[in-house]
């Protein structure tokens, strides 16, 4: 430091003078007008500084503005009164039946805070335990259908109960003519009876079932009932034209009994072997060891060759087409009398009658049928109908009621349907909504749903199940049988009516056996009530031969069934299990149709029938299909206002159903014509074969018997020590799971593909529906999937093609291709290759060994889904709740009636958002919490993913893989070098799925 | 002084003096919009129109309005990033490695190319934003302290190697490209007569006084910036390449990805930087400086990298083969004879063939053909980047997923718009900014203008023929 020269500022500082020591510090010497407002000097004046007013205006605004800004407030009210049983947040459940069409499922129904969210089987009935079909879970959508009419209609006008009872008793009590009852098959016997007790007051009252999909040719060979197939004693099953595990009379009971012959183990390898000779390529096809595409005018041959051989007549055939395979089901069906079944699904009573003839001589009465228990599921008599319809016309009828009857839209008779009800004076109809016959009638008495009723059901003989309501009814309907009660001017109710017929078969006090059926929802022990008219001629086995004409059409029923259902969009967009189309309906033909006429799939055809009718469909080219064949499915083409889900999807095709000697047949001539206009079709799925690689692995029973190590591919990875299992390789430490680790097995012998656990799915984690044209984009949000593959002729060893050339080959299925179903979702894998790349960690791996998803935290690169090799992951492409460009097709997420059967234990998600399977894992918390609660481990069993759950032939299996006693450890550890094997095992992703490989009875 | 072999090509022709690489320079910028500027630059604004009309729909609706699909998750979006960032990878190169390695051609065409990386790295950066399902949450991939527990990113994913990169990479170029501004800036602020323009010019100098001091100051630091740059030219481009090499997707699964990536970013950034160069030198009379010896070395570094890109291209074809993985076989097959073989058949004919025909020296040296062969170049790569991700994503292991994906407009959309936002900010910075290193191009006007300086290198004057005559102002013609 120098030495400063100091300047002084004035004389005063070098004498330091007083005064300038007290002005020293002062940087203004003059008396500024100022208040000091600093540490020293702090004024208590009041008046503030400039700068202390600015902090404290700013501070206070901004103090004002946030105090504004809350978060904002839920209000929550608590019951004051709280509803009896009605724990919010703890589900109740409820025993139910759910029957449509001849689908009986007996189901239990999952209510939260009063409103049913879930379908779920009802374990206690031995018909369908464990498992519903897509239309069961899909039922739920039904309730909360916002085009559901509210109250009763007079002449399509609101009107009230009152005034509608008062003019329909009136109007009964002075009817002039017949009193006819339309209905599709009743199963309940209690309403049966009522309805005949009804009846029983008018002098000229007929009471008609009859099925869109009709089996009254069954029904008129075999004494008016459904014989008591029981697959699962079949050794040998042929079936000609019945797709018995999708649509045919029973498909729940029957898929259960059937898997049982598929089923195999190293201890049993037996299996049954399945003939299926059809025309259009059913599921039940996809599942035979043996599949003849036969036209439906070919079905009579069949079935003559196999009554000839088999009962040693010689009734007069034409030639058998695929002789030698019809010959060698002959040689099998021979070969195991007494284990053999035979079933056609044709409405010709004389074909049906050889049937019955077929089994009889087989022995299958007593074993494969159980002939004290035939099957009611399906009632209907076409020729009572039509008999009907001509009276309607002739104005001999007075009053005709409709009850879960539609014939203006799906009878083949529509037209006269339409002008016979013109000329009947009273005219009522119990549909939900104005559907094509209720618009036209002139009272619509809206029935209850069926989760709001009570009911009671017999499908089989001795097999009975109650339904009651889960929620009470929402709207202003009312039950059917309520209403006929008060149009009988009885006081009764329907539900005591139940009781009383119920008190006939009780044994002991009733109140307690009531209340224990009711719980258990089912009663089977033999005890029948239903009435059904056995008094049937029987027919003989006489067929008149079908001459063909030009291009056959066969009709079936698709997701949607016979139509009352469209207005569900769960199951428009339920992919057909073979077509895997969605969201409408299309002409399936042949390849070599296809290519005659020149026609790619997508292109729209004119659809000429017998009747004259035209419809305009696009074509789908569909393998397997019969050549000279062409298949269609029902239940589309509607143009309701009631039904807007469904408007503009497909074309209706009943009227190609034939009326043949007073029989409804779904089979019927047309002609097809090209128009230039195309409509591609809504596939969830545009490539069908495997393409020679290893993600599906199938082999033969004979294989299998002779070395159960040796029908699985295992790959192994080369290494410097030889080859090496993929898992053996691998960089990372993995995880250790010490209490639980979740996982599943697919059984690919058990998988039908008929989807229900995939709307079983979509139900429990509220996962949206997003319409034709995003499916179309390839975006639809099923977390679930059933893959279908077609076997293709070529394959990566054909050497006579060169490379190029063979994998383009590779991607056309056979002509008539075999077909394996693969059920895929997330596999949750141990090294998940969707983990490693989440930027923000949004998707990591738990505890127990699931992939989790943390919808808040995902920002939406997508890259898991692009690094994801089974590609299961979907992205919220869109807003789907509350998204007009949704409505209508989303249903439940737009309208406060259709959120109602959202799940409240699983996030609606956000756009921009990932998701995928979560192995349900509310189910899994909710278990290991009520488990906890009760001090003790969860049970292998009673933590199911609603998959496994629904699944009616039991090929999900989902446990604990650490527990050596659950049902998947014992299977994992069997079938290890057996039948388990990984999807993609050798990219060493670690999953936590299993598969266990197929194996087909081929010869 | 280092010494100029008398038989290389001069950077700088036309005999010009420091005066003139001033007056050259700064003429553009102090002069007003020539109708030519004013009409390309109303075409950017209407792609940048085209390009906030898109954003909003993306924003809006939801990335619904694009192509993707379950199956393919990525398409135009990673594409365009990709292609923006790779053609960003030039500017650095050439300021930051050719200044490491000497190369005194650099100075004319390193200002422009390092403002293309700039820009490019600014439409490259508006893709990892808008392709997200919620991009109002793309802070999240920041590793900032938080209430969620604090809760850290995911430091195993690409995605996250490239938040880092390209944000070090934009850092880096934009503080490098803007210390090489500072001189000239202030140039042009010494010259700047209205207001407004000595207030922007001398905001925008820092106070660059010129000292001797400042220009020691200035080249260390370039150096530095430089040696800090120069790993960015291959660190960037590996890591984004990472985004497919670490994933599982046969055609994304390949170890061959960092270099080829890297090669394939140079390759198309020289192709850009000389469609922009050779349009730029013309519109503003900048042959002089541009010369065809500079287009001749960039078409050099196009043949070469291009010639990598092609070794890549085989060995990946090789390695499919010879490793017998029947998916990445497939995956090949399918690129070139698939539903998407036209895409792959461009790439393969703009990024394989094109460059090759760089070796005639008559090719190189024609600026219309290299002109039309450098939008080749960016046509090829922008379908290689296309065939990577979208070829490999449509069919990859379950036959069951296979989906095409087809752009919608909103996807088009976007990707013009870039081009207008690219556009928009290259033609205000050669409207405001220097388009040429003025101080850098002075530093080598005496070594490699050809032109002889007092009393220096008299046998210079043998052998250079009309360059000798210092009172003619003759320009070399294009040979």
């Amino acid at each position: 430091m120098q030495d400063r020269i100091k300047y002084w500022k004035g004389i005063e500082e070098l004498e330091n003078a007083p005064e300038f020591e007290k002005h020293a510090r002062n940087e203004f010497p003059e008396f500024l007008p100022v208040n000091e407002t600093n540490a020293e000097g702090a004024s208590a004046s009041g008046k503030t500084h400039r700068r202390d007013f600015l902090k404290l205006l700013g501070f206070s605004m901004a103090a004002v503005s946030l105090a504004s800004c809350e978060t904002p407030v839920r209000k929550a009210i608590p019951y004051l009164n709280k509803p009896v049983d009605l724990e919010p947040g703890v589900a109740n459940w409820y025993a139910s039946t759910f029957y449509q069409d001849g689908d009986y499922n007996s189901i239990l129904v999952k209510t939260r805070e009063g409103r049913p969210i879930k379908i779920e089987p009802n374990n206690q009935s031995a018909l369908t335990s464990y498992g519903t079909s897509p239309k069961a879970q899909a039922s739920l959508l039904g309730l909360y259908d916002n085009n559901r009419l509210r109250y009763p209609l007079i002449k399509n006008k609101e009107a009230s109960w009152e005034k509608v009872d008062k003019e329909i008793a009136s109007r009964l009590a002075n009817v002039n003519g017949k009193v006819a009852f339309v209905s599709s098959t009743v199963i309940s016997p209690s309403t049966k009876q009522l309805i005949n007790e009804f009846g029983s007051r008018f002098g000229n009252f007929e009471h008609v079932m009859y099925d869109a999909n009709s089996a009254s040719g069954l029904l008129s060979a075999n004494g008016g009932v459904i014989p008591g197939y029981d697959f699962s004693k079949a050794s040998v099953i042929v079936s000609i034209g019945a797709d018995f595990l999708g649509s045919w009379v029973a498909p729940i009971p029957f898929a259960k009994q059937y898997i049982q012959t598929r089923k195999v183990s190293s201890e049993n390898p037996a299996m049954s072997r399945h003939y299926q000779f059809e025309t259009r390529f059913s599921m039940t096809g996809a599942n035979a060891d043996v599949r003849v595409p036969i036209k439906p005018s070919e079905e009579a041959a069949v079935i003559t060759a196999i009554y000839n051989a088999v009962t040693g007549s010689g009734a007069a055939a034409a030639s058998v087409p695929n002789a030698a395979t019809v010959t060698a089901a002959i040689k099998e069906l021979q070969a195991n009398r007494g284990k053999a079944l035979v079933v056609a699904g044709s409405n010709d009573p004389g074909i049906q009658a050889m049937v019955t003839s077929i089994n009889r001589a087989l022995g299958a009465e007593g074993t494969t049928i159980d002939t004290a228990a035939p099957y009611y599921t399906k009632q209907g008599n076409d020729a009572q109908m039509i008999r009907l319809i001509n009276e309607m016309n002739a104005g001999t009828v007075g009053a005709v009621l409709f009850y879960d009857a539609n014939p203006v839209y799906n009878h083949p008779l529509a037209a006269k349907v339409a002008s016979g009800i013109k000329k009947v004076n009273l005219t009522v109809s119990f549909a939900d909504r104005a559907n094509e016959t209720a618009a036209l009638v002139e009272y619509i008495t809206p029935d209850n749903h069926y989760l709001e009723s009570w009911n009671d059901f017999e499908p089989k003989k001795g097999y009975l199940s109650l339904a009651q309501p889960a929620i009470n009814p929402i709207f202003t309907t009312r039950q059917m049988q309520d209403s006929l009660l008060v149009w009988s001017g009885s006081r009764t109710n329907y539900y005591d009516y139940i009781r009383n017929n119920w008190r006939k078969i009780s044994t002991g006090d009733f109140n307690e056996f009531w209340d224990h059926t009711v719980h258990d929802g089912v009663l089977e022990n033999g005890t029948s009530m239903l009435q059904v008219n056995t008094n049937v001629v029987a027919t003989a086995p006489v067929i008149k031969a079908i001459k063909p004409t030009g291009i056959e059409a066969v009709l079936y029923e698709k997701a949607i069934g016979t139509g009352d259902m469209a207005n569900n969009p769960w199951l428009q967009e339920m992919p057909d299990p073979i077509s895997k189309a969605t969201w409408g309906n299309y002409v399936a033909m042949p390849r070599g149709m296809a290519e005659e006429m020149q026609v790619v799939q997508g292109d729209v055809l004119k659809v000429t029938m017998a009747n004259g009718g035209v419809i305009e469909l696009p074509a789908l080219v569909q393998p397997g299909q019969a050549a000279g064949t062409v298949s269609i499915a029902v239940g589309y083409g509607r143009k309701l206002e009631s039904m807007p889900v469904a408007v503009g999807v497909g074309a209706n095709a009943y009227p190609i159903a034939t009326v043949v000697d007073n029989a409804v047949f779904f089979t019927g001539p047309v002609k097809l014509e090209k128009t230039n206009a195309t409509s591609p079709i809504a596939q969830t799925q545009t490539h069908h074969t495997i393409m020679g690689r290893l993600i599906v692995q199938e082999s033969t029973l004979n294989k299998y018997k002779a070395d159960p190590k040796a029908v699985t591919e295992y790959v192994r990875v080369a290494t410097h020590e030889g080859p090496a299992k993929p898992t053996t390789i691998s960089l990372w430490d993995d995880y250790e799971y010490k209490d639980h680790h979740w996982g599943m097995v697919v059984d690919l012998n058990s998988c039908i593909g008929c989807n229900a656990c995939v709307i079983s799915c979509q139900a429990e984690n509220n996962i949206p529906v997003v319409g034709k044209a995003e499916v179309l984009n390839r975006r639809e949000m099923h977390w679930m999937r059933i893959d279908r593959y077609y076997s293709s002729d070529t394959n990566l060893e054909s050497q006579d093609l060169g490379v190029v050339e063979r994998y383009d080959k590779m991607e056309d299925p056979a002509d008539n291709p075999s077909v394996i179903f693969q059920p895929m979702f997330c596999q949750h894998c141990n090294h998940a290759p969707c983990e490693t790349v989440c930027p923000v960690a949004a998707t990591m791996h738990s505890s127990e060994g699931l992939n989790q998803m943390a919808y808040n935290r995902c920002v939406g690169t997508r890259y898991c889904a692009n690094n994801c090799p089974y590609k299961v992951r979907r992205f919220n492409w869109f807003a789907y709740p509350n998204n007009e460009k949704f409505v209508n097709i989303n249903t439940t997420m737009q309208t406060d009636l259709g959120k109602m059967v959202l799940n409240p234990d699983v996030v609606v998600r956000a756009r921009g958002v990932m998701e995928k399977c979560s192995f349900c894992v509310q189910r899994i918390q909710l278990g290991k919490l009520e488990a906890k609660r009760e001090n003790r481990r969860p049970v292998d069993g009673e933590i199911q993913t609603a998959c496994a759950q629904s699944c009616p032939t039991n090929a999900l299996v989902f446990g604990d893989m650490l527990n050596p006693e659950s049902k998947i450890s014992k299977m994992l550890a069997h079938e290890q070098g057996e039948r388990a094997f990984h999807v993609l095992e050798e990219i060493n992703t670690q999953p936590n799925v299993t598969y266990l490989t197929k194996i087909r009875n081929l010869a | 002084m280092q010494h100029t072999s008398p038989i290389r090509e001069p950077l700088i022709t036309g005999g010009k003096t420091y005066h003139d690489i001033t007056e050259d320079v700064c003429r553009q910028v102090e002069a007003g919009p020539n109708p030519r500027w004013a009409a390309a630059f109303g075409v950017a604004l209407i792609g940048l129109a085209i390009f906030f009309y898109s954003v909003y729909r993306t924003l809006w609706f939801g990335i619904g309005e694009w192509g993707l699909n379950k199956t393919v998750g990525w398409a135009w979006d990673i594409t365009n990033f990709v292609w923006w960032v790779g053609i960003g990878h030039a500017g650095t190169l050439i300021s930051a490695v050719l200044l490491l390695f000497r190369q005194k051609w650099r100075s004319s065409i390193n200002r422009a190319a390092e403002a293309m990386t700039i820009f490019a790295v600014i439409c490259a950066a508006m893709f990892p934003v808008l392709h997200m399902g919620r991009p109002w949450l793309a802070y999240w991939v920041l590793p900032l302290p938080n209430t969620f527990g604090s809760l850290w990113v995911n430091f195993n994913s690409p995605l996250l190697w490239d938040v880092f990169a390209i944000s070090t990479y934009f850092s880096v170029s934009l503080v490098f490209w803007y210390i090489g501004l500072v001189p000239d800036f202030a140039t042009i602020r010494d010259r700047a007569t209205g207001p407004i323009a000595r207030r922007a010019y001398s905001f925008l100098s820092l106070g660059w006084t010129g000292s001797a001091k400042s220009w020691s100051r200035y080249e260390t630091v370039s150096l530095i910036l430089a040696g800090v740059a120069t790993p960015l030219v291959l660190s960037v481009h590996t890591i984004v390449s990472m985004d497919f090499a670490t994933s599982v997707i046969p055609g994304w699964h390949t170890t061959i990805f960092p270099p080829y990536f890297v090669a394939g970013a140079i390759f198309s950034g020289f192709a850009m930087v000389l469609t922009l160069m050779l349009i730029t030198r013309v519109v503003f009379k900048l042959e002089d400086y541009i010369t065809v010896g500079h287009v001749e070395s960039m078409n050099k570094i196009i043949m070469t990298t291009g010639s990598i890109v092609g070794i890549a291209y085989t060995t990946e074809f090789f390695i499919a083969w010879y490793s017998g993985v029947t998916y990445e076989q497939y995956e090949f097959i399918n690129r070139a004879t698939g539903p998407y073989w036209w895409a792959y058949w461009t790439m393969m004919t703009c990024n394989v063939v094109t460059p090759q025909l760089f070796w005639f020296r008559k090719i190189r040296r024609s600026l219309v053909l290299t002109f039309i062969i450098s939008i080749f170049v960016n046509i090829g790569m922008w379908f290689e980047r296309f065939v990577i991700i979208v070829i490999s994503l449509h069919r990859d292991y379950l036959p069951s997923s296979w989906a095409m994906f087809y752009p919608t407009w909103i996807d088009v959309g976007i990707y013009v718009g870039t081009f207008g936002l690219f556009f928009t900010l290259f033609f205000l910075f050669v409207k405001f900014f220097p388009v040429i290193n003025m101080a850098e191009v002075k530093a080598i006007l005496k070594s490699s203008s050809g032109v002889t300086q007092h009393g220096h290198h008299p046998h210079a004057n043998v052998v250079h023929g009309a360059a000798t005559d210092l009172n003619t102002n003759t320009k070399h013609s294009n040979e």
